[in-house]
């Protein structure tokens, strides 16, 4: 039997490598093969990094063959999303503005993957500076869904969830300010991790909402996602939002997978109306097989998540607006000298760059965030979103006195079509009611998948959130979840997405390809 | 508006003053001596070579995340209490938002309704003994932004010039804002108090050891806010707010200027705009710079990249605990100590010169000897080169032991007064110690009383009319003989005990 290594899991992987069965470079060079055979028609990659990428699989060969102790992971390789900073890579944000810019500096996680000894493949696409829920918002063009191409692969870490649903590659690393993490997993089959704030470092995470931002892992299983968490996460000294105490024990709660006993709440205003049928069925399926595997079901309710997404949309853009302002053509990145004018200042160099630099979401938030910290405007927007945002903590803190862990679907709905909510703000916005709470709280949350949706046949995601820095609840009913829904499906559900291989021409809107 | 290059009408402080109550609020900034920025581990030393001092965090690079600087946190805690103020328990910091090209992030890391201080005040003593009382209203944290140099214009501004350079080593450093309340009451001695409180701040700070405080080095920097209400009315008048006014004296003359221009704006029907100004410290006038208006919107929020800062109570004591002596205590203790009248005691203050005195004594001088010295020569020479005395004499290597030694050498007899003077200021010209420069001249007073008694022999034969006159009792007279006999031994003789020896031989003793 032919071992195709892109289908094997990083867990897998991880054994063949250390048994010595396999060698680093094979694995590197397979993802590799693989991104030159579809990517063409997913466009995961903003970016490819071959000879980064085999020269630090080649490193691990050789230190393994010297009888170096090494990482678990090591030889195991992996794609990061390109708002992530990494020294000597070009790092974009999926945005004009960025054009070129190389960072001289690696984010603190990177560093953490680097010491691993994990081969970075490339930096995938993204909705511009991480805004929006399709990578529709890409300076570079969208990416694409697996399952369909015509449809969208979540967003905006769409490249991410692209890259590991078309065994691209068996990890990536996302970020997740509203559900970048989780509603690509769901739209695309895969599993996604938003970690508790300040358990995975921001240090050279490019910030959209700083208070909301947070890295964890994007991957094609539960345990894979928690091998992956436990490398990036814990303290940073460079990130004061970082938590300084231990990380739980992510692998384990994996492994053991039990949910005897725990209490799951299911949380009455992220399952009603609004959510497409098909998901529905799915998410009460997955909650009977958590029954079934011991587990109890409680309901709550936590009704301040009516305010939550207008809560979102006014402290994001706050943030973002200041976040933003330092890209201004002095520096570092694009800049447009300003047509019709002989000798232009500093000021019209930087209003030129940023219009032709930034995309229309990013001005539209610009905007919207200016507008919401202005004086006179604070308190009535910026400082009620903010009560909103404490209002929501206080609900879940209620909710977890009933339940241990909460779950809801991850998105109302199923991948849609490219251009089917381009011109709906709103509508886009709405695809992540269900997520957003939780990073107005900082606490954790994954999307595993429940199933393929009756109507449409494409994947539908189930949500976990758990308290802050009980990271672990998700990984042990994730992991029981996957382990029932494998065994009634007989095999990975990703099985089931329609082969790629030899797709050749591109589909679905043009795009320009950034390397 | 165009910018108005000659000087606008005054009103003589007098007149000004019949006419106006001047409401007085300054704002000083004070970039600490911590080893490393605010945010970051870049180092903070003066004049390294551009953006050498410089890494992703102080550069606003995408990405990159602040730390707080523990140590400028206790700086501005010991600020704070040594200003009275309260210290916050629990404080945020803010960003204020608006774009400029020196400023990395386009926001800087400010406090804004949380300052780590509040509410305290500083007494301030006057020239003539009189102390004011200086209500402080905050001291908060902050960062400083790089530096523009603009390149081609003929005035350094950015005004004409064909480019800009700009230092992002200033960026970063740590500032701490002290803001006071509006000061009213002063009347006629507004700029005396303006000056006077700058001063103590200054010492207050430097006794502290958390900044250097040089304000030609821009390590205090001072902006002065001033408004007039006519007399009589109970409405604080519009104020201007004149931008970097960096020395004592400059201090002293933009509030006089201030009062003066505003008043005359007022008397003549005119409305006072608000407004920044620009001090000019080679005219001595302020001109007009930007129009402040309700559109400055700096859209402050808290800084989410931060944690809230919330000092417990032990630290806070235990800063407490490292405070100096307040100025004003410690002033009246050493003059005290070194015996000063209040006009010596006064002129040493004035002229920056305490901590040498002290140091002086301390390394075994007497007061008086170090107040001589240190303010004789040295302090006009600093004066000429523009530097206060520590600084000068810091720069020519002479240090408190040569006061000792020259000192020593007087007692013991070695040099009369007028060689310790040239000694002195062969010093100054690094020629050596003040033993090496005597033994280099040759210096020596002469003791052996058989050359002394020669020469006074030599001289009073050599002028008889004169050493008659003495005889006769004209003792005055006696003043020629002595300097010939001063000439005679080429001034290394004590004139006192020449005095002594021709009067004995001419029976006038
Ligand atoms: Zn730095």
């Amino acid at each position: 039997m032919t071992t195709d290594l892109t289908r094997s899991t990083a867990a897998a992987l991880a054994d063949l490598l250390t048994q010595g069965s396999i060698s680093a470079r094979e694995v590197a060079q397979a993802h590799l093969d693989r991104t030159a055979e579809v990517d063409t028609a997913v466009h995961s990659y903003l970016h490819v990094d071959t000879e980064g990428a085999l020269s630090t699989a080649d490193d691990v060969d050789r230190r393994r063959a010297a009888g170096e102790s090494l990482h678990a992971l090591a030889g195991v390789p992996i794609a990061v999303k390109d708002v992530i900073a990494t020294r000597g890579l070009p790092t974009t944000c999926g945005s004009r503005i960025l054009r070129g810019w190389v960072p001289p500096y690696d984010a603190t996680l990177v560093t953490r993957l680097r010491t691993a000894g994990m081969p970075i493949l490339g930096k995938t696409n993204m909705d511009e500076f991480a805004m929006g829920s399709s990578t529709e918002h890409s300076a570079y063009g969208p990416s694409h869904n697996p399952w369909d191409l015509d449809r969208i692969p979540g967003g905006s870490g769409g490249g991410s969830s692209s890259a590991v649903a078309s065994f691209q590659a068996p990890l990536a690393i996302g970020t997740d300010t509203g559900g970048s993490i989780r509603q690509p997993a769901a739209v695309t089959g895969t599993v996604g991790t938003k970690p508790t704030y300040g358990g995975v470092s921001r240090y050279g995470l490019v910030a959209l909402a700083s208070s909301l931002d947070q890295a964890g892992p994007c991957t094609r299983t539960v345990l894979d996602a928690a091998l992956l968490h436990e490398v990036i996460g814990g303290h940073d000294p460079m990130d004061s939002t970082s938590i300084d105490a231990p990380v739980p024990p992510l692998v384990e709660a994996a492994r053991r997978a039990d949910v005897s006993g725990l209490r799951i709440g299911i949380v009455r205003e992220l399952t009603g109306e609004g959510f497409q049928a098909g998901v529905r069925t799915r998410f009460e399926q997955a909650v009977q097989h958590l029954v079934d595997a011991g587990a109890e079901v409680v309901e709550v309710s936590c009704p301040s998540f009516t305010y939550a997404l207008a809560a979102y949309y006014l402290i994001l853009p706050s943030e973002a607006s200041s976040n933003l302002a330092k890209f201004d053509a002095m520096r570092y990145g694009l800049r447009v000298a300003p047509s019709g004018i002989s000798d232009p200042s500093a000021e019209q160099v930087m209003a030129a760059t940023r219009d032709a630099g930034f995309g229309d979401e990013v001005k539209r938030r610009i905007i919207l965030g200016t507008y919401a910290l202005s004086s006179g405007y604070y308190d009535a927007y910026y400082g009620s979103a903010q009560k909103v945002r404490r209002l929501i903590a206080d609900d879940f803190t209620r909710a977890f006195e009933a339940a241990d862990v909460l779950v809801s679907p991850t998105a109302p709905t199923t991948a849609f079509r490219f251009g089917d909510k381009l011109d709906d703000p709103m509508a886009m916005y709405l695809n992540d009611i269900a997520t957003i709470p939780a990073n107005l709280a900082g606490i954790p949350g994954i999307s595993v998948p429940s199933g393929l949706a009756d109507e449409d046949g494409l994947p539908a995601g189930f949500q976990i959130l758990a308290p802050a820095m009980h990271d672990d609840r998700l990984y042990a009913v994730g992991a029981a979840l996957e382990a029932r829904l494998t065994a009634a499906w007989g095999g990975a559900m990703l099985d089931r997405a329609p082969a790629l291989a030899g797709t050749g021409a591109a589909v679905g809107p043009t795009r320009t390809k950034e390397a | 508006m165009t910018t108005q290059a000659t000087a606008e009408a005054t009103l003589p402080l007098e007149a000004a003053l019949a006419a106006y109550d001047p409401a007085l609020g300054l704002e000083v900034h004070v970039e600490l001596n911590t080893a490393t920025k605010m945010f970051c581990g870049c180092p903070t030393e003066f004049g390294a070579e551009p953006n050498t001092q410089v890494c992703p965090v102080c550069l606003g690079l995408p990405g990159a995340l602040p730390v707080v600087n523990v140590k400028a946190v206790e700086s501005a805690i010991r600020i704070g209490l040594v200003l009275n103020c309260q210290i916050a328990r629990w404080c945020r910091f803010a960003r204020k938002n608006y774009f400029y090209p020196d400023m990395p992030k386009n926001f800087q890391t400010s406090q804004y309704d949380e300052p780590i201080a509040f509410d305290g005040f500083l007494d301030v003593e006057l020239d003539d003994g009189a102390v004011y009382r200086v209500q402080i209203e905050r001291a908060h944290m902050e960062e400083d932004t790089g530096k523009s140099l603009h390149v081609g214009g003929s005035t350094g501004r950015i005004h004409g010039a064909t480019h800009s350079l700009v230092d992002y080593n200033r960026a970063g450093i740590p500032l701490i804002e002290i803001v006071t309340k509006p000061m009213l009451g002063t009347g006629e001695r507004a700029p005396e108090i303006a000056r006077a409180y700058v001063a103590t701040l200054r010492d207050l700070l430097k006794a502290l050891d958390v900044s250097d405080v040089r304000m030609e080095q821009g390590s205090m920097r001072c902006d002065v806010n001033l408004s007039l209400t006519p007399k009589g009315a109970d409405r604080l008048g519009t104020r201007t707010e004149t931008k970097n006014v960096n020395s004592l004296r400059s201090v002293e003359r933009a509030v006089r200027y201030e009062i003066g221009r505003q008043a005359a704006v007022l008397s003549s029907g005119g409305s006072v705009v608000q407004e920044t100004r620009h001090w000019h410290e080679d005219t001595g006038v302020t001109t007009s710079g930007r129009v402040k208006s309700d559109a400055d919107d700096y859209r402050y929020f808290p800084e989410p990249d931060l944690v809230p800062v919330a000092p417990t109570a032990e630290l806070v004591e235990a800063l407490r605990g490292t405070l100096p002596e307040p100025p004003v205590a410690r002033r009246r203790r050493l003059q005290t100590s070194w015996g000063f009248s209040d006009l010596e005691m006064r002129d040493v203050v004035n002229a920056g010169l305490v901590e040498l005195v002290e140091e002086t004594v301390r390394a075994g001088a007497s007061p008086a000897a170090a107040r001589k010295w240190w303010s004789g020569e040295i302090a006009r020479r600093a004066n000429a080169a523009g530097q206060d005395v520590p600084t000068y004499a810091a720069s020519l290597g002479v240090a408190p032991a040569h006061v000792v030694e020259l000192e020593a050498l007087v007692k013991r007899g070695r040099l009369n007064d007028s060689m310790a003077r040239q000694v002195w200021d062969a010093v100054l010209a690094a020629e050596g110690t003040p033993t090496a420069v005597a033994d280099a001249r040759g210096l020596e007073l002469v003791e052996d009383t058989g050359a002394l008694a020669s020469a006074v022999d030599a001289v009073i034969a050599a002028n008889p009319e004169v050493a008659a006159k003495v005889r006769d009792g004209k003792v005055a007279a006696a003043g020629a003989l002595i300097g010939q006999v001063m000439r005679e031994l080429r001034g290394q003789a004590d004139a006192a005990a020449a005095r002594a020896l021709i009067l004995e031989r001419l029976g006038q003793s």
